[in-house]
């Protein structure tokens, strides 16, 4: 069921930083003689997992004065030279039964003190995981706040409708490396969203064999199940935080409207009762409230419901359009599709403490349009999807882009196949 | 090319609609050769084709011309004019709308009469939309479109229980492209006849 095709998104850096910390990340010295596992350099993987957050700036391999691995050899001055206040040192030996010792240690260069450090014990297949979970260890310390980058993505690809189950569900870790195809159906298949734990999936199916809301474990890797009721047209799940319930659209008569519905006793509540389509719920991470899309105000925008007063409010107002919110996992900001005035579709955020907007993936150039956005589980930085217009060519290019809050630093990863990637979700922390 | 299967799919007769269950798909595939057949009967236009004729039909001078504009097609035995709205199945709504256009209710109005006339005969009502809004918000717009057909149908009289209708929100363009030519042809509700 599970198949590997590595490398299949090819990342690509588009643009530089300015105002980013700058950091030395000398390569780890390898002390075996066998070469280590493909793709397994972690020095060249923290380097990609700091300058994707879009908040630092490696220095460059080849700018380094000296390459010290042991702290022992290290000279402050050659990286005071180049006005490096941050460094980064470590190294890879064998362990016992085929296993990795990874150590590493940051430095301060300017109070020549060692600011952290840390040894791990690594399976051939966890070298990359430890190389994350360093990243995730040296953006903490020096930002201040918690790394998401030993974390993984989810997202849907849709191949040419002669292929045999077109639609297919991916993961991936959340630099679009070692991606893992995880189910494929003919029927389409949409709105994939990870529970608050992080082991289960839960997603979408339309077509005729009912539409439905699905759950999966992610490591037990059973197939899937239907949650919702065979007679039920649902879709959109959200998950409550506590992980008991689902905000789910339901069709109705043509309708579409918000429910919750208990996940063991299936016991459904009615959240809004409007003609107009409400749908694309989102349950905020305190559980008060519930973001959805709604029509009622003649085109597409965001309401609010908060389960206190069962009151809805309207909470965007400008462009022609905004749609499918998702909440940043703080629960200070949501993003979302925003349709803007000359009908390009925009990736958008919003601080729900002051109702300010600002774009944060612009499509005015006309070179690509966005959809799906989804925060990073330190709320730092929204993946999404592009689709970028080929002239000339009906089929379109693909990929998802991570860009940190303020637009900076995005990283794409061009799918190379000929399947439409889409709907990407970022995974909670892991562990 | 769109506008060409309209013509074809017409000259095929009701029996076809009961008998197979045929995607729209299908349909499509078989209008060229549908067109091709109907060179032979070129010398024996009758005068009901008027409208297909339009201006040519005034033509009557001293030398024949030859028949080169549109290619006269030979008549199926037609019972009524609603075997002819019958082989329509889709029909098209505005961007971001799901009412019934004028223009299609004599299409709507045939297949309530046939599967009133037909009570063991089931339709699976698709709706489909462009690409351009969000996944989830489509499945709720093409619920919406099919939801219309089926109150129509129902208004008329149609059993419920012949009616099914189903979302492909905008998973399953008809037409593939980025732009309003494309677009205009992907905003349908698409009736699927079962055996």
């Amino acid at each position: 069921m599970i198949s590997q095709s590595y490398a299949a998104l090819t990342i690509e850096i588009t643009e530089g930083v300015e105002d980013a910390i700058p950091i030395a990340v000398v390569p780890f010295k390898w002390t075996g003689d066998k070469p280590l596992p493909k793709d397994s350099d972690i020095a060249e993987i923290v380097k990609a997992d700091l300058s994707r957050s879009g908040q630092f700036a490696p220095l460059k391999t080849a700018d380094m004065l000296a390459k010290p691995f042991s702290p022992r050899q290290i000279r402050f001055k050659n990286w005071r030279i180049l006005e490096i206040p941050n460094l980064v040192i470590g190294q890879v030996r064998p362990g016992k039964n085929g296993k990795y010792i990874v150590e590493f240690r940051l430095y301060d260069v300017y109070r020549q003190k060692q600011i952290t450090g840390f040894r791990y014990d690594a399976q051939p297949l966890q070298l990359r995981k430890i190389a994350h979970k360093i990243s995730d260890i040296i953006y903490e310390a020096l930002t201040g706040i918690k790394g998401a980058f030993d974390t993984r993505i989810v997202y849907i690809k849709k191949f040419p409708n002669k292929t045999p189950k077109p639609y297919r569900l991916y993961l991936a870790d959340a630099d679009g490396y070692g991606e893992q195809e995880v189910i494929r159906h003919d029927w389409p298949l949409f709105s994939p969203t990870w529970s608050p734990k992080g082991n289960q999936l839960a997603f979408a199916m339309a077509g005729s064999l009912g539409q439905g809301v699905f759950v999966f474990d992610i490591e037990i890797g059973k197939q899937p199940r239907r949650v919702t009721k065979r007679s039920t047209k649902a879709s959109a799940p959200s998950w409550s935080p506590d992980g008991s319930q689902f905000a789910i659209q339901v069709l109705s008569n043509g309708s579409a409207d918000i429910y919750t519905m208990d996940i063991l006793t299936r016991k459904m509540q009615r959240i809004t009762r409007h003609w107009s389509i409400d749908t694309e719920p989102r349950w905020s991470p305190d559980g008060s409230r519930i973001i959805f899309t709604s029509e009622r105000g003649g085109s597409p925008q965001l309401y609010e419901y908060t389960f206190d007063d069962k009151r809805i409010k309207r909470l965007t107002f400008k462009g022609k359009q905004n749609l499918r919110a998702s909440f940043s996992p703080d629960g200070k900001m949501i993003t979302f599709v925003h349709l803007s005035k000359n009908n390009g579709y925009n990736i958008a955020v919003m601080d729900l403490g002051t109702r300010e907007m600002r774009i944060v993936a612009d499509s005015s150039s006309g070179e690509s349009e966005h959809e799906s956005p989804s925060f990073a589980p330190n709320s730092s930085m929204i993946i999404y999807a592009a689709n970028y217009a080929q002239k000339g060519r009906k089929d379109k290019k693909t990929g998802l882009v991570a860009v940190s809050l303020d637009g900076s630093a995005p990283q794409r990863f061009v799918d190379e196949g000929i399947g439409e990637v889409r709907e990407p979700a970022w995974s909670s922390y892991l562990n | 090319m769109k506008p060409v299967i309209k013509l074809v799919v017409a000259i095929l007769p009701i029996l076809l609609i009961i008998g197979c269950g045929s995607t729209e798909e299908k349909a499509e595939g078989a209008a060229g050769d549908s067109v091709s057949v109907s060179d032979g009967g070129a010398s024996t236009a009758s005068a009901s084709d008027g409208s297909q004729l339009g201006d040519g039909g005034t033509v009557t001078q001293a030398e024949p011309v030859p028949v080169v504009e549109p290619e006269p097609e030979p008549i199926a035995d037609k019972g009524s004019a609603d075997s002819d709205l019958l082989s329509e199945r889709k029909i098209y709504f505005e961007f971001d709308r799901a009412e019934i256009k004028p223009e299609y209710q004599d299409i709507l109005q045939a297949h309530a009469n046939f599967l009133m006339a037909n009570p063991n005969s089931s339709v699976v009502v698709e709706g489909h939309c462009d690409e351009r809004g969000t996944r989830e918000y489509n499945i709720a717009l093409g619920e919406r479109r099919a939801h219309a057909v089926f109150q129509f149908f129902s208004l008329q009289g149609v059993s419920k229980e012949q009616v099914r209708i189903v979302s492909f929100g905008e998973e399953r363009p008809d037409v593939e492209g980025h732009d309003e030519s494309a677009w205009k042809w992907n905003r349908r509700s698409v009736f699927v006849y079962a055996e």
